[in-house]
């Protein structure tokens, strides 16, 4: 094994599932040293995967150059190299899998494709000291509750439908609420949401342990077209209504798995009334409540570079005849032997 | 016991009872949470009879408060599924989930839902009845969808607390289901959790077709 001048190993992580690029540095040890996310900002609408994918291309070479400086290290101090293999937007995945596959082959170091929602549990770890969580994970493309069962990662609910942080988005687009600068769309619900008082309501979808936003998108959208409500209102009901749902998915999972942490992560995890309703189920059944640092809990290289450092000191590798992208890669097909 | 609501056992006119409070959620509005306990007590106690008159065993109702959200049922002595399919053989195993699936059958054959199938809310009494509790996420629907979503549910939650066995399981499941609502039904609602499983989120089932 290739370690640096210090005896330590580093791993660098590609992070390119969907608009932001992120290149990480992250020692054996579990010091990051970098994490530089390039975000791809649509002029507007939604993200186009393919646009966003020239987004990542143009960047990427910038981006690593600047995750060298900050970390300090050379490229050849490198041990492994890991990337995101899935599941995300086709076209930025396999721009950022060229990346590390390039990165891999001029540097003669391994390769281990990561499972991004697997990195942003484990990252979430590492920044908030939680061994065991329930770990809700909500983010513009996945919403997921999971808790570690038996080798792997289980999911103890999804959405059947949208991701959580998806329906605020085009909610808000299609209500016209205006960003401000670097201001994500949940951040202008979020904004709007707290001058809101009167609950609107709106369909409430937890069927099991499953969830399905698509119908309170659609219901929300109406109710704003109708024009009878305020559009504070309506960003205060359907944050109440969505976040109640993955909130009480969670409970549930903690009270069945028993477990005593629960760890809030993804992009929307920076919602401060989310936190406040999953913190609210954390003292009801004594748990640690943990959220994730802002950096970490968006999508960034850092967490895949850890969650790389973590395979890899475990055994793991990818050839390069299997790293192709793995859009829909499940996290219960990945076993994970460095969880007890 | 779950998180959503609490059950106590207690005596109610000399009878054993369950009483089964949903409690307010801090972490809710007080209009949402009140709207949704309100609604899932009557929904549940109105289910539960219904589900008897389609033959499967449920706890009698007593009362229903639902200004306190609370309903008082008859308490069932006896095992969790959950439990049971771990201590049993093989073949046990497979007639358990046998007549599982003729209730669940049973049930969508009458026009309800369960809407939270998981081997911790069904019970078999010594008897040998199998009882279903928890019918706070039940809905009375004939479509197929929501039949399929039942099914599926049910075998995710196979996976998850018997993922040894879950496959063999879930096709005891599916023949008892067959037995009851016929080949024609079973393999379109078959169908139909492939289609759920195929609208991206269950990439594994998808691959293995």
């Amino acid at each position: 094994m290739k370690h640096g001048k210090t005896g330590e190993g580093y791993c660098l992580g590609v992070e390119s599932t969907a608009d932001d690029f992120s290149v990480g540095i992250a020692t054996f040890s579990g010091e990051i040293l970098a994490n530089v996310i390039d975000a791809y900002v649509p002029p507007e609408g939604g993200i186009h995967p393919r646009e966003a994918a020239q987004h990542h291309a143009e960047v990427a070479d910038k981006v690593i150059e600047e995750a060298f400086k900050t970390a300090g290290i050379k490229p050849k101090d490198l041990t492994v190299i890991a990337f995101s293999q899935g599941p995300g937007l086709g076209p930025c995945l396999r721009t950022g899998a060229t990346v590390a596959r390039a990165l891999a082959s001029y540097l003669h170091v391994p390769l281990v494709g990561v499972n991004h929602c697997i990195a942003h549990i484990e990252i979430g770890k590492l920044k908030t000291g939680a061994v065991d969580p329930v770990t809700l994970y909500v983010s513009g493309g996945n919403t997921i509750v999971a808790a570690f069962d038996a080798g792997r990662y289980r999911v103890f609910g999804e959405t059947l439908d949208i991701a959580l942080g998806n329906c605020l988005d085009v909610f808000a687009r299609e209500a016209g609420l205006k960003q401000r600068p670097g201001e994500p769309f949940g951040a202008v619900v979020e904004r709007f949401a707290k001058n809101g008082n009167v609950f609107v309501p709106l369909p409430y979808a937890v069927k099991g342990m499953d969830m399905s936003f698509s119908g309170l998108l659609t219901a929300a959208i109406k109710a704003f077209k109708k024009g009878e409500y305020r559009l504070e209102d309506l960003c205060y009901s359907l944050q109440e209504t969505a976040f109640s749902m993955v909130v009480e998915v969670t409970e549930r999972a903690l009270a069945h798995t028993e477990k005593k942490e629960v760890l809030l992560t993804g992009g929307v995890a920076a919602n401060k009334r989310l936190q406040e309703m999953v913190r609210s189920i954390a003292e009801e059944h004594n748990t640690r409540f943990c959220t994730v640092p802002s950096e970490y809990a968006v999508d960034n290289g850092a967490m895949i570079a850890w969650t790389g450092v973590l395979a890899f000191t475990h055994g793991i590798i990818t050839p390069l005849e299997e790293s192709f992208v793995r859009l829909r890669w499940r996290i219960e097909e990945v076993e994970v032997p460095w969880v007890k | 016991m779950g998180a959503e609501a609490y059950l106590f056992l207690a005596e109610w006119h000399g009878k054993k009872v369950v009483l089964k409070k949903r409690l307010p959620k801090k972490y809710r509005i007080p209009a949402l949470d009140e709207q949704i306990r309100a609604y899932r007590t009557v929904h549940e106690s109105q289910l539960m009879h219904e589900a008897k008159k389609a033959g499967v065993p449920t706890p009698t109702i007593f009362f229903v408060d639902v200004k306190n959200s609370t309903i008082v049922m008859e308490f069932v002595e006896g095992r969790q599924l959950k439990q049971l399919l771990k201590d049993v053989s093989e073949d046990d195993r497979w007639q358990l989930c046998h007549k599982i699936g003729e209730l669940i059958g049973k049930l969508h054959r009458y026009g309800i839902v369960h809407g939270d199938l998981t081997t911790s809310n069904m019970i078999q009494a010594p008897d040998g009845k199998i009882f279903f509790v928890d019918f706070g996420l039940s809905e009375k629907t004939m479509e197929l969808e929501a039949r399929g979503v039942d099914l599926h549910l049910m075998k995710r939650a196979l996976q998850s607390t018997h993922f040894q066995y879950a496959e063999k399981c879930f096709n005891a499941i599916i023949e008892g289901y067959k037995s009851v609502l016929g080949i024609d039904e079973v393999k379109n609602v078959l169908d139909k959790i492939r289609e759920i499983e195929r609208r991206g989120r269950y990439i594994a089932e998808r691959r293995s077709e």
